[in-house]
């Protein structure tokens, strides 16, 4: 599946997940990693940590709507994947952010943002795996 | 205050993320598929995010403390070590399977897609289970 290239709509998005970075970071300290939010919310501790985490996620989730109002159509998501390679790959994913400590926003941006050696490990290896992966179930298995 | 700043912070986050293509797995798919339907469109993502991220970052960590906290988050370890190599490996490796990272599918929940909550239900599923292996380990490593 053919998509088009988007080099000033996929910088301005990325611009504003920078800004949306610096501002939890300004305003509440803390690190933007989907991986943390998600984890942390399986984990109910601190209660104060808990809620800022939903009002997180709240805000996420409601993001669709407030592109639905403001452009009248809800974002594009296409699927190119079976529904086994979802199940499979969603899973493959949770388990390897686990012990990573982080994914595209934590290590990727937030990470990266304040050169850690760490972070910038795991995006390089991320990047890597995913090249591969891609690689082999399209060129190799040919799905 | 705290959980409304919390909530837009969330919302521009998704936005963000929404228009920038990274919720959609085609378009994923796409940039790390360079011998097929290469779409570089991704790697502008990241440039603006750190664009922005870089500079904001330090403007913010040179300051004493954050609005509503009494002190930054940040992690304190810097080592690289095996599990954050082979986390990292096996991560990208599902990503590149499922086309949706936690960040894009986060926010995609919004949209209802079916697809979605797939993938969202198996991610959890799949750091429940990390959680408990490690536990599982950790246990056994003290018992030995």
């Amino acid at each position: 599946m053919i998509t088009e290239f988007t080099p000033l709509t996929s910088a301005l998005g990325g611009m504003l997940v920078g800004l949306a970075a610096t501002l939890l970071m300004a305003l509440h300290g803390r690190i933007f990693g989907a991986t943390g939010i998600v984890g942390g919310l399986l984990r109910p501790g601190d209660r104060n940590d808990w809620t800022l985490r939903a009002a997180l996620l709240a805000g996420m989730v409601a993001a669709p709507t407030l592109l639905l109002v403001l452009t009248g159509q809800m974002p594009q998501i296409q699927v190119p994947v079976s529904t086994p390679a979802i199940l499979i790959g969603g899973a493959v994913v949770g388990f390897g952010v686990f012990f990573g400590g982080g994914c595209t926003s934590g290590h990727g941006i937030c990470g990266n943002a304040r050169f850690s050696r760490r972070s910038i490990t795991a995006t390089l290896t991320f990047m890597a795996g995913a090249f591969l992966s891609v690689y082999v179930m399209r060129h190799l298995i040919g799905a | 205050m705290r959980l409304l700043s919390a909530f837009l912070i969330g919302l521009l986050f998704g936005t963000g993320i929404l228009i920038a293509g990274m919720a959609n797995p085609a378009k994923v798919l796409n940039f790390f598929d360079i011998a097929g339907t290469w779409d570089p469109s991704l790697a502008f993502v990241m440039g603006g995010a750190l664009l922005v991220a870089v500079p904001g970052y330090r403007l913010v960590l040179g300051r004493p403390k954050p609005l509503f906290e009494h002190g930054f988050q940040l992690p304190d370890t810097q080592r690289i070590d095996r599990p954050l190599v082979l986390g990292s490996l096996t991560f990208g490796l599902g990503w590149g399977v499922a086309g949706f990272c936690p960040g894009g599918a986060l926010p995609a929940l919004g949209t209802g897609r079916t697809e979605v909550v797939m993938f969202v239900a198996a991610f959890v599923a799949g750091l429940l289970l990390a959680r408990f292996t490690r536990s599982l380990v950790q246990t056994r490593l003290q018992a030995a």
